[in-house]
């Protein structure tokens, strides 16, 4: 019996990514959530700029690629065209943070019934290793080659408690691929905002802490425990915002 | 008994397997290198696997199919 | 013909659009284009559409693209600093090759510019405006009328090429009452099994997408895309030609320039002047056989447009510089005169004869 193998939610094209990154990992979780749910072949997912910009390879249901930061315009349009579609953006944190800031406050104002996976590793890492509105202070980037001085150029930004404060929202949780346990968690997480999706109840995001090797400068390993030590606490993992919780729990 | 192979052309090297193996029985290979360049990850006592699929769940690259 | 009704020009297009089975409108208040959401707000409700107020145009121009992808005639409406604003997303649907609908009421620029009716988007328009190799339909209306059945013909032309239609007009023509006939027009059905709608296991996957590391390919796809822009430069150029069998004067103008060139163009044949006109209804795809043509007949063309002269260089190359091109202009929101496109006939008269 097969216990474990790639889901048809995937297309066969290898991931292009580093070694190491984690976003294959998340990749395969949104796929197996959707083919999980059967949805697979109505959902429409939004591709961003940035690492993820060649989702459009992998993920194995139609797709489109959006301009920077503009991928939850982009699915709302989709949405409010096709309702019966299922759609999702996948978007970076310089593209969902920084220049996309205004689109994701506003399709979680209108409680957009989309689903948006936002992975957060906390630095640029298709341009090569810049500053991210999520980098850490005193975080070392190619942008910030003396740390992030959070005098001159701020804090992060933390987009589950910001998004937290908006009405409109109605699932916002945390969760990071670093651990066996922690991925199944985000598994649960990414099936639960789809779910959500499916039954009209509007916005959900799920953000996950993610690695970069690369452009962090540490090998895989290092990273996978870098995320533990530096980023879950400065993220603190957990569910940020559940309208329906309580008929969840029942 | 559980099996699990690897898709060695998608192998990275990235090690993250071996983080997640409760068993301790998956290495990077020291000898072979891949089609992509990298030393592949593989099973060093098949016998021992238990099919848990922590590696495979950790695996960035869907390199590992797991039986059981 | 429908009965005739009094509505604004914007208000018009807006009914227009519905009525050409739009029924997704995204846009953003900005004077002087604000009546078409207004409108839009009002009845998209009653027609099971959609009518969304964006975070901003960036949103709205994505959103659009958005509702296209799925496979729906999608609009958005602005003005010239909002359409700076749309640019980024127009260039993409360009590069996706997405048909859509963007309407400009121009006023005044650059900067915030001012409220007041300007065509100094002209360049914008046609030139491109966004990054990247494209072009955009654009049609020139010069009645509240042409405002309907131009809407018809943009939604149209782009279903057709899978184009962007650019309705390029201005607070005048967007702001004025006249009586309108709001007739259906065009409506074909096309082809859109590229829409991204889900496969439902029926099909392989649409992907949308203007992105191409691969340099030859992505030359290959603007090569492409310019073979189509040759067939509409064949097949979609529309003009009026006025007064133009004896001109010895042929003004070119656009839009509410238009109107005005044609009430001096009155009044110098009553002085005995021979003057008429060609009115670009595309801007792009310009008129350029017809202009040449008209090089041979006559001695001089002026430009009536409200800008410090854009499209007098499309003029000037049209005709290949045969005859000398003047240049009636205001700009800022200031609208010319008669008086003063009369002016510029009489000057263009003293211009030595046809030989």
């Amino acid at each position: 019996m097969v216990v474990f193998d790639k889901p048809n939610g995937l297309t066969d094209a290898p991931f292009h990514y580093c070694p190491g990154c984690t976003h294959g990992i998340i990749h395969r979780l949104v796929a197996e959530a959707l083919d999980e749910l059967g949805v697979t072949d109505k959902t429409v997912g939004v591709a961003p700029v940035g690492c993820s910009v060649f989702a459009y390879n992998y993920f194995n249901c139609d797709m489109i690629q959006a301009a920077h930061g503009r991928a939850p315009a982009v699915a709302t349009g989709v949405k409010r065209g096709e309702p019966d579609c299922i759609v999702f953006t996948y978007q970076g944190d310089g593209d969902l943070a920084a220049i996309g800031t205004a689109e994701t406050v506003h399709a979680a104002a209108r409680n957009e019934n989309i689903t948006v996976i936002f992975v957060n590793n906390a630095i640029y890492g298709m341009t090569g290793g810049q500053m991210a509105p999520t980098s850490l202070p005193n975080q070392v980037t190619q942008t910030s080659p003396y740390g992030r001085d959070v005098t001159v150029v701020g804090y992060p930004v933390k987009v589950c408690e910001m998004l937290s404060q908006i009405d409109g929202a109605t699932y916002l949780e945390r969760v990071a691929v670093n651990d066996v346990k922690n991925i199944r968690n985000a598994k649960k997480a990414i099936k639960k905002a789809f779910k959500y999706q499916m039954e009209g109840k509007g916005f959900s995001l799920v953000e996950v802490l993610s690695t970069c090797p690369t452009n962090w400068g540490k090998t895989p390993k290092e990273s996978l425990k870098w995320l533990e030590e530096n980023m879950k606490p400065y993220y603190p993992l957990g569910v940020y915002k559940d309208k329906f919780a309580n008929e969840e729990a029942k | 008994m559980a099996k699990v192979t690897f898709r060695e052309d998608r192998c990275k090297g990235c090690g993250l397997c071996e983080t997640a193996c409760p068993k301790n029985i998956i290495k990077l290979s020291k000898e072979r290198i891949n089609q992509k360049g990298y030393h592949p990850a593989e099973v060093v006592d098949q016998d021992a696997c238990i099919g848990c699929a922590f590696c495979a769940t950790i695996c960035p690259d869907l390199a590992i199919k797991v039986e059981k | 013909m429908a009965e005739k009704v009094l509505m604004k020009g914007n208000e018009a297009l807006a009914e227009a659009a519905i009525m050409a089975g739009c029924k997704h409108y995204v846009g953003y208040p900005i004077t002087p284009q604000t009546e078409i959401a207004a409108y839009m707000s009002k009845r998209m409700p009653k027609i099971d559409g959609l009518f969304l107020q964006a975070e901003s145009e960036i949103a709205a121009i994505n959103m659009v693209i958005g509702v296209s992808s799925s496979g729906h005639r999608a609009m958005t409406s602005s003005s010239s600093p909002g359409i700076s604003l749309k640019s980024e997303g127009i260039s993409y649907l360009a590069g996706c090759e997405l048909p859509a609908l963007i309407v400009n009421v121009q006023r005044g620029g650059p900067g915030l510019g001012g409220i007041q009716p300007s065509q100094s988007d002209y360049f914008q328009a046609t030139k491109g405006g966004g990054h990247g190799d494209y072009k955009l339909i654009v049609l020139a209306p010069a009645s509240v009328q042409e405002m309907v059945d131009l809407t018809f013909k943009g939604f149209d032309l782009a279903d057709k090429y899978r184009m962007q239609t650019m309705i390029l007009t201005d607070g005048t023509i967007g702001q004025m009452m006249e009586p309108v006939s709001l007739e259906k027009g065009i409506l074909n059905e096309y082809d859109k099994s590229w829409a991204t709608n889900g496969t439902r296991g029926k099909r392989e996957r649409n992907i949308i997408n203007s992105l191409s590391l691969d340099a030859q390919e992505l030359e290959q796809w603007n090569i492409n895309r310019f073979e189509k822009y040759k067939v509409i430069e064949e097949n979609e150029v529309m003009y009026e030609e006025f007064m133009m069998d004896d001109a010895e004067i042929c003004i070119v103008a656009f839009g509410i320039s238009s109107r005005v060139s044609k009430n001096a163009i009155m009044e110098a044949r009553k002085q005995g002047i021979k003057v008429g006109m060609i009115r670009p209804i595309t801007l792009w795809p310009f008129p350029k056989k017809a202009l040449l043509k008209a090089a041979d007949k006559v001695k001089a063309f002026i430009s009536v447009e409200l800008s410090m002269g854009q499209m007098i260089e499309d003029v000037e190359l049209a005709i290949k510089c045969k005859k000398p091109v003047l240049l009636c202009n205001r700009t800022g929101g200031v609208i010319m005169t008669p008086d003063e496109v009369l002016e510029k006939i009489k000057e263009a008269d003293k211009i030595g004869g046809n030989d």
